[in-house]
């Protein structure tokens, strides 16, 4: 135990330790899962429509977005860093996807220029982190601000309707009964998943984040880990930029705003730690579950859009307390 | 100055002892700094001088004793109590902000001003007036201080604490970063200072330093102070370093190493000229097949940068590593693992551990490749090879998913030695590999590392426990001052003689002894 932990253990008084400690016992047992649970009870309760099938579709595909921002984001926060600019990848993406498929790009090519218009973002950002060792929230913060203004202007300011767009399906249209978005979102998870959990790359990592150092005298290639995980999180803010434009059949330059805030919202609710090196890409579903269906339930709840936001902000702050607190009780043992 | 008042302690320490964790630091700690005098510290490192020193400035605080001012006992503790009552240290890191020029880092928490205003000219006439008292007139108190060597900062640091009127200044290893003639201007000052009637006290690792500048030599060994040489009162020529060196080793080598018999094979690791450039090389030497060779030498003789430079941690200037009769180049430290160089890092926590992953993963970490089909990995074959790691390293945990940081440091390491076999290296390098590790685990490490040498890996391994190092190796490299200045068969070799080597002592008699001879 490092000396601040001391510091901060002893001005905690035994009891509350104590308490906090079992309370940590228990978020490690059931996690973030039951806190869905519980919510969906709650909302169940409170508004009937909630447990309706149509409803729950609803909700999925309401997150789905979100949660493909967020599976790109948690992978990029595993490694101790950070992507301010997903949500202008989206737009950019969008942008490019419309204009391909509007200048008579076959529509296949059109959705996967989006996604490499993102990819290709976020290998900018990936040189920046590994190669020039920059922070990321900086590099980020700067490229979300210029990927705003490329998304501007390449439309000169204007959305551009395109009410033909041939890959409106992937926004839209439903696979069996589900929509399309939400089957995307689920194959985009498993895709993570199996990355994060069942590959070589996806230990290095882990690895990278925990102790960036080690990794290095362990041998690992970190700086081609870090490229790699901003091009895949660009490559995913592009997939999810392709499925915005699908739904709204535009390219639209506002897309995507403060959207990134929702996806480090939804990593975090995940359980994966912003410190980097412990996280799951199956939290950060949960976790934009849990903003989707507190979203809906208070919008059928008829609660007025302020203070669902209120709302929003303090269930964020006191997940993040309590994860905190876990690690905290933790180490008071 | 007249009598009296010289033999009157002016600092004075009374049976402290200090304790960290299961390790006894100091133990009933009796030393005494008289007005006028240089009072030389000398010890291997973690001997206790460092903690002692650190008590004194009130940065820890001791579980019993007594520190005493000219006759009264006073509190130490914090670093404030120190500046009242008049002690300074000059660290072995300087405490300066590097982008603040000379004039603010000497008025640091005592700024001139005016009203409100920050008497800029004021302060400047101030830190020339600070300086010329220590005769460093030749700093221009408006540069930033980062600009300056580090002799100069030290410069600016001493003319700070004798502004501030202290009586008792120490200074810790003073002379590792200084060049020939900044070292030679610290004298003078030191000599100056001790004329003035100040006390103070000098820790160093360079022998012939000591000689010319202390009065008395105090030695410790183990937290334990085992005596005080008065060269003043018994002259120069009464004392020799070799005495102060049997008094910094003095103690017996067990059988904890188990020494026996090696079969040495064709040389497997060549290094010729490697240098970093600046402080670190020229390095000449060979591994065999099989064999143990230990580098050994003080904190800061660059011992582990030369096992990083052969790991491609930090960047080779020039020189020539070769592998088995070829000629090498290690890029980086992925390019090492794969050229069949491994490295067991220094620090365990920081360099070597992924704390929240795995013992699994911590094992496997640097040879994933080979558990994988087109990077995905192959679970099954993971963990049956790294369970017969663990069992021929006999590593105790609970199972191969826990995270590593529930471990003890024993299991800690062995799980990085661990990591090392499963890249089954030519050369493993191994940094201070039993730092932090109980005595039982100890042992363990010893067997291990001998059964390694055995398959006929070259192992290179860098400590500071001398009787380790004497113990498990076949040969020994001493370094000082970037260079190995020594090599010696480990069989014949004595503590005595490493450290004199190790210090300098005996580059220093050799020329001497030639000259006596007829």
């Amino acid at each position: 135990m490092s000396s601040p932990d001391i510091a901060a253990a002893s001005a905690v008084p035994q009891k509350t330790r104590s308490i906090l400690a079992q309370m940590g016992f228990w978020w490690d047992k059931v996690g973030i899962f039951a806190v869905l649970v519980l919510l969906c009870i709650f909302m169940s309760i409170m508004a009937p429509y909630f447990l309706s099938i149509d409803n729950g579709l609803n909700v999925a595909r309401s997150v789905s977005i979100n949660a493909i921002l967020a599976a790109g984001m948690t992978m990029i926060i595993i490694t101790g860093g950070i992507d301010l600019s997903v949500g202008s990848i989206l737009a950019v993406s969008g942008v490019t996807g419309v204009l391909l498929f509007v200048a008579g790009v076959p529509s296949p090519l059109a959705l996967l220029g989006g996604v490499a218009a993102g990819a290709l973002a976020g290998f900018i950002n990936g040189a920046f982190v590994a190669w020039l060792a920059l922070p990321a929230f900086i590099v980020t913060l700067g490229s979300m601000t210029y990927l705003r203004g490329i998304a501007y202007s390449l439309l000169e300011g204007q959305p551009l309707i395109s009410s033909d767009l041939g890959y409106r399906a992937i926004g839209n249209g439903a696979v069996a009964g589900i929509p399309t978005p939400v089957v995307v979102m689920v194959v985009v998870y498993l895709v993570f998943w199996f990355i994060l959990e069942r590959t070589k790359f996806g230990r290095h990592v882990y690895a990278v984040g925990g102790n960036m150092e080690a990794a290095r005298l362990a041998g690992i290639n970190v700086k081609k880990v870090l490229l790699a995980v901003y091009t895949i999180g660009g490559a995913a803010a592009g997939l999810a930029g392709i499925i915005f434009s699908a739904r709204v059949l535009s390219a639209q330059p506002t897309a995507g705003q403060s959207y990134e805030l929702d996806a480090i919202a939804a990593v975090v609710l995940g359980g994966t730690s912003l410190m980097g090196g412990r996280g799951r890409v199956i939290g950060t579903l949960v976790g934009a579950l849990i903003i989707g269906v507190l979203t809906n339930g208070l919008v059928l709840m008829n609660v007025p859009f302020f203070y669902q936001l209120i709302v929003k902000g303090v269930v964020i702050v006191i997940a993040v307390a309590i994860d905190s607190l876990r690690r905290f009780g933790k180490s008071g043992t | 100055m007249d009598q009296v008042l010289e033999d009157s302690p002016l600092l004075e320490v009374r049976g402290i002892s200090k304790r960290f964790g299961a390790t006894q630091a100091l133990s009933d700690v009796s030393f005494d700094l008289r007005p006028g005098e240089v009072h030389a510290l000398m010890g291997e490192n973690g001997a206790g001088k460092s903690t002692l020193m650190k008590i004194i400035a009130g940065t820890y605080s001791p579980d019993s004793g007594s520190i005493h001012m000219m006759g009264n006992q006073i509190v130490m503790a914090s670093p404030r109590d120190a500046m009242t009552a008049k002690v300074g240290i000059i660290h072995q890191e300087l405490n300066t902000f590097p982008e603040m020029s000379v004039a603010e880092n000497l008025a640091v928490g005592n700024e001139p001003t005016t009203s409100f205003m920050l008497n800029r000219r004021k302060m400047i006439s101030d830190a020339r007036e600070k300086l010329e008292r220590v005769g460093a007139v030749n700093i221009d108190p408006r540069t930033p201080i980062g600009r300056l060597s580090v002799g100069m900062q030290q410069m600016v640091e001493i003319a700070r604490a004798v502004a501030e009127d202290v009586k008792v200044l120490v200074l810790d290893e003073p002379t590792a970063a200084l060049s020939m003639s900044e070292s030679k201007q610290l004298f003078g000052l030191i000599h100056q200072m001790r004329d003035r009637g100040m006390g103070l006290i000098y820790i160093s690792h360079r022998m012939e330093e000591v000689w010319e500048l202390a009065d008395r030599v105090t030695v410790f060994r183990d937290g334990k102070l085992v005596g005080t040489k008065d060269m003043r009162a018994a002259g120069r020529d009464a004392v020799s370093p070799n005495d102060i060196v049997r008094m910094m080793v003095g103690r017996d080598v067990d059988d904890l190493y188990g020494r026996e018999e090696r079969e040495l094979d064709k040389v497997r690791l060549e290094v010729r000229d490697l240098t970093d450039g600046g402080a670190i090389g020229p390095v000449s030497f060979d591994v065999r097949a099989g064999e143990i060779v230990t580098m050994v030498g003080l904190i800061g003789a660059g011992r582990t940068e030369v096992g990083r430079l052969l790991y491609g941690a930090d960047k080779v200037a020039a020189g020539t590593i070769s592998l088995d009769g070829r000629q090498i180049r290690v890029r980086n430290p992925g390019d090492a693992v794969a050229k069949g160089i491994g490295m067991l890092p220094e620090s365990r926590k920081d360099q070597a551990l992924f704390l929240e992953m795995s013992v699994r993963d911590n094992t496997a970490m640097s040879t994933l490749g080979a558990f994988s089909t087109f990077g995905v990995l192959n679970f099954r074959r993971m963990k049956s090879k790294v369970d017969e790691i663990f069992t021929s390293l006999r590593v105790r945990a609970a199972s191969q998913s826990i995270e590593s940081r529930s471990l003890s440091g024993g299991n800690q390491q062995k799980l990085v030695l661990g990591r090392l076999m499963l890249e089954k290296p030519a050369l493993m390098i191994l940094d201070e590999p039993t730092r932090g590790v109980d005595i039982g685990a100890k042992s363990e490490i010893y067997r291990i590392i001998k059964e390694i040498a055995a398959t006929g890996t070259a192992v290179l391994v860098i400590s500071s426990d001398l009787p380790e190092a004497l113990g498990i190796s076949d040969r020994l490299l001493v370094m000082r001052e970037g260079r190995i200045v020594a090599e010696m068969d480990a069989q014949s070799a004595t503590e005595e003689v490493v450290m004199e080597h190790a210090t300098g002592v005996y580059a220093d008699q050799n020329p001497r002894m030639t000259h006596e001879q007829p």
